[in-house]
């Protein structure tokens, strides 16, 4: 058994697990954040894409006591109280989701692609989407929404300035 | 068009729990005391089952129980069932075989369950099932449709000799044949529609609670059709009586068919909470997912178009050998039969088609229906037969398609199908502007001098879905009927409830359905609510497969609709004092035509519920139902057209541009009908170039069962499509609609295989066309033009 001690969504948490359990078994199941998801077992999918100490990772890709003493923000943390987060907001703008169930790791990767490229072009937003998998939109609206919260936070940026 | 009526662009109200982690997950709910299965499975193909020696398992920490199909066999649970009778053209019945949920004396495809574990948590359950010690005997297996029947080939069932399920035929041979002899120009195709495995992000899931006072049993299950899931459970299986049986499935992470069919995992999961008396849950591993989700498609065909000298088909024929895998699923029978033969016509006027199919067994996963289910199959036959036609004949393959369009309606086609109305040259010809198809040559040239080979594709499809009149399927061997219910309750203070037996995992009903009340009433669609997916709250639906719960689904939910109108119209007019004639139902309020008197359908509301003013005979209450049975199946077409660019060296393919132009009918939210169309097209897309099972012939592994060895479609491989829509009306249901759930998965294939030739200058290509297969082809034309 590990004692995991980390900041989630802001709130500190400590709870003993097994050894083996997975981040993502740790968040789903020990914290019942359930918005994070499981969609296969290799690593490909990305709908476990957390935040660790602001940086995306695949949270099945990872142990639990890899990520003790960091700080994880799950699609639970992403909006403040009712006002969602650009790209959420966008999303749902876009119709970039239609069961859901890719969408609070899309939407992870998408923040995360988003600090380090603020201005990206289409082909390098479908490149940067290289490790979520949709399977229901084919992935046009997806990349049109994060398109468009680029287009706004720069024009927002110049407007600014 | 009201700003949130029928056409109107509304964001969808169910995003909301989805982009904040509120959804809820068949997984994700909370289940109180809640255990865990883990299925204990065979790694063998095909082998008999010597000894099960669960002593150890039993043991392990936290192990509640190990049970077996001995276990499952003295409790006297069903077997699966195919609810689909398909006979062979000597009349005999399709050799059904057993399907029990947990194998006893023989395994057949590796994955087939044979054992399950239910221990208090998962990693206990996993670990427990590793000591379950299972002593097989291999038997020799065929995995591939072409050796199914060979003389050699190993029995896999003893009631289906040589592996063959049915024999089975539609059409007219004499018919075909005369044409056939007379004809000016035969062209001949032999076809792999490639096996694919469907792959919803989210894994099959249940919990299974047992509540041991009341004797009833609630099953929380990754269901497209939670209604048939408990009439299955039920009446076949016979786990509970059906009033004594919830089914409920929540969110669900995509289905595209594979959650249609019941299947071994929830089968057991009921029967297992039940026997040990703790709630079982159980989640499918992405490599389970690949074992054991109903795969889709599998066909080899060899196909013939016959034509006059004026280039217009005079004669189809084609035969079809089917893979329906190891057990027949749910609906798999009718999958290449009579949602398959029935689209040959496609969108031509064909006087003569004859079409033999045959099913066969072999040692892989079930085969069922799979986005489109029957009309991708279709579709590629008839659509790879035209463009190879046109190049044959020197002709513009455009012009050979609409020297061959249906173009007066109702048209009755020889293979069942009556297509009800459509406009199959609109669709070509607003496809064919928008993908600039006659400068293609220009962006030929420009591609070569990078050294880059262009090709463009067309196809133009159509499919038979809003399924689907109950008495024609039934008199086609369905078991089930087709039509859909939907209640619109009316609360007190004029909210409404429309409770559906639809589902939806993606569809975005929640909204659709609510337009379709503000579109009537006037209410706006944050007063309406849409109730799906509980068998306790919903009256039996048939749920969302088939593209039909616009078409079928949203005629029952306006059928009550306007049985509320009516009630609310003669209460009004009641209440106001004026005769019902002269009362008006505009913008949320009943009104006396010509004055001012009116009341709002809030209060009409209230007054029915109040009961203190109703006017003679009427009962209280503003509630009704409504169960729609469609008339015929709905006809949605199109033109594709898919511009590729391939590097000959590389054998790389990129598709440089997908148009689409599609006729829906009337279209509720055009936001979502883009949506739905983007997704098959990448799903179309995928088969085309990148998905596609390997089995391995010697022994029946599965070798793609994970997305390590499986491709599927991502961002990159994608473009962005441009997607339109023509119209013409379905005469068949009171909107309109056609449904547009399947045709990006249905026209797309044989548009980018099309492109792929044209590019190339060749005539066989198979799908999925890699990078190593399109060098190839291109390799050994460059090398058979040289030779010349």
């Amino acid at each position: 058994m590990v004692q995991i001690n980390m900041k989630v969504n802001g709130r500190s948490v400590s709870r003993p697990v097994e050894d083996r359990t997975l981040l993502v078994e740790f968040i789903r199941e020990t914290l019942g954040l359930t918005g994070t998801h499981v969609g296969c077992d290799t690593g490909h999918c990305g709908a476990c894409v957390v935040h660790l100490n602001g940086r995306s990772i695949k949270s099945c890709t990872m142990l639990a006591a890899q990520a003790s003493g960091g700080e994880i923000t799950t699609i639970e943390g992403l909006a403040s109280g009712d006002d969602l987060h650009p790209v959420q907001a966008a999303f749902r703008e876009h119709h970039a989701l239609q069961c859901g169930f890719c969408t609070p790791g899309m939407i992870m990767s998408a923040v995360d692609l988003l600090n380090r490229i603020p201005n990206p072009d289409e082909s390098t937003i479908r490149r940067n989407l290289d490790g979520n998998l949709c399977r229901c939109t084919g992935y046009h609206n997806i990349v049109k929404a994060i398109s468009a919260v680029a287009s706004a936070s720069s024009s927002t940026a110049r407007a600014a300035e | 068009m009201t700003e949130e009526g029928i056409g109107a662009r509304v964001l969808r109200k169910e995003d909301k729990r989805f982009i904040t982690g509120q959804g809820n997950y068949t997984d994700d709910i909370l289940v109180k005391n809640g255990t865990h299965a883990v299925f204990v499975r065979s790694n063998y193909a095909h082998a008999r089952i010597n000894h099960i020696d669960i002593t150890e398992a039993a043991k392990a920490p936290g192990v509640i129980g190990v049970l077996t199909g001995a276990d499952l066999a003295n409790d006297k649970v069903g077997n699966l069932i195919c609810g689909w009778m398909i006979h062979s053209t000597d009349g005999s019945p399709m050799k059904m075989a057993p399907f029990p949920p947990l194998a006893r004396d023989v395994v057949r495809f590796v994955g087939n369950p044979v054992a399950v574990v239910v221990a208090e948590t998962r990693n206990q359950a996993r670990d427990a099932a590793e000591l379950v010690n299972v002593e097989y005997e291999e038997l020799p297996a065929v995995a591939s449709v072409a050796n199914a029947q060979a003389k050699d080939a190993p029995q896999i069932h003893a009631e289906a000799p040589n592996n063959t399920i049915y024999e089975w035929a539609l059409g007219d041979k004499a018919a075909v044949e005369r044409a056939f002899a007379g004809a000016a120009h035969r062209v001949a195709v032999d076809l792999v529609n490639n096996r694919l495995v469907p792959n919803a992000i989210e894994p099959r899931s249940a919990a299974a609670v047992y509540e041991r006072a009341e004797g009833r049993l609630t099953l929380y299950t990754t269901s497209q059709n939670p209604h048939v899931a408990r009439l299955v459970l039920s009446a076949f299986i016979g786990l509970a009586p059906e009033n004594k049986l919830r089914v409920v499935a929540p969110d669900v992470g995509g289905g595209f068919g594979s959650k249609i069919f019941i299947y071994p995992e929830e089968t057991v999961c009921l029967w297992a909470a039940k026997r040990l008396g703790v709630p079982v849950r159980w989640t499918a591993d992405r490599s389970e997912s690949f074992l054991t989700d109903a795969h889709g498609r599998d066909h080899v065909t060899h196909a013939e178009m016959a034509f006059d000298d004026k280039h217009r088909i005079v004669g189809l024929r084609v035969k079809t050998t089917a893979n329906l895998g190891a057990y027949m699923s749910t609906f798999s029978s009718s999958v290449p039969t009579y949602l398959y033969a029935t689209l040959l016509s496609g969108q031509y006027d064909i006087p003569a088609i004859f079409a033999e199919v045959t099913a066969v067994y072999t040692n892989t996963t079930p085969v069922d229906a799979y986005r489109g289910a029957g009309r991708p199959e279709a579709t590629y036959v008839v659509e790879r037969l035209m463009e190879i036609a046109a190049r044959r004949f020197n002709m513009d393959p455009a012009e050979l398609r609409r020297r061959n369009f249906v173009r007066n309606f109702p048209h009755q086609t020889p293979v069942i199908m009556n297509y009800d109305n459509g406009d199959y040259e609109a669709a070509l010809s607003a496809a064919l502007k928008a993908a600039r198809y006659s400068e293609f040559a220009a962006r030929r040239n420009e591609a070569m001098a990078r050294g880059k080979l262009r090709g463009i594709g067309l196809s133009c499809y159509i499919e038979a879905c809003g399924i689907a009149p109950s008495q024609a399927v039934g008199s086609l061997g369905a078991g089930v009927g087709l039509w859909e219910s939907a209640e619109v309750r009316v609360n007190p203070v004029g909210t409404i409830e429309i409770l559906t037996g639809c589902h939806s995992h993606g569809q975005g009903h929640e909204t659709t359905y609510a337009q379709l009340v503000a579109d009537r009433f006037g209410l706006p669609t944050d007063q309406v609510s849409v109730v799906h997916g509980d068998t306790d709250k919903v009256q039996f639906g048939m749920g969302t497969y088939g593209s039909r719960s616009g078409a079928v689904g949203m005629t029952a939910v306006l059928k009550a609709l306007e049985r509320v109108e009516a009630k609310a119209k003669r209460l009004a007019a009641h209440l106001l004092e004026a005769a019902e004639g002269d009362v008006e139902f505009k913008n949320g309020e009943f009104v006396v035509a010509g004055t001012d008197k009116k009341i709002a359908f809030a209060n009409v509301a209230l007054a029915a519920y109040t009961a203190h003013n109703l006017p003679p005979g009427m009962e209280p209450g503003l509630k009704e139902g409504a169960f729609y049975d469609p008339v015929n199946f709905t006809f949605p077409a199109g033109t594709y057209v898919c511009e590729v660019e391939v590097d000959p060296k590389t054998g790389e393919v990129e598709i440089v541009q997908f148009t689409a132009a599609d006729d829906f009918g009337t279209i509720v939210n055009p936001m979502i009908v883009e949506g739905q169309v983007h997704g098959g097209l990448a799903q179309g897309i995928g088969q085309a170039l990148l998905e596609g099972c390997v089995y391995d012939p010697a022994n029946g592994q599965l070798v793609t069962a994970s997305y390590m060895d499986y491709t599927m479609p991502r961002a990159s491989d994608l473009p962005s499509f441009a997607v339109s829509t023509t119209m013409t009306p379905c005469m068949t249901n009171p909107l309109g609609i056609k449904g547009c759930g399947e045709a990006g998965a249905i026209g797309s294939p044989p548009a980018v295989i099309n492109a792929i030739t044209h590019a190339l200058g060749v005539e066989r290509l198979d799908m999925p066309a890699t990078p190593q297969r399109v060098w190839e082809a291109h390799r050994s034309s460059q090398q058979s033009a040289a030779a010349q």
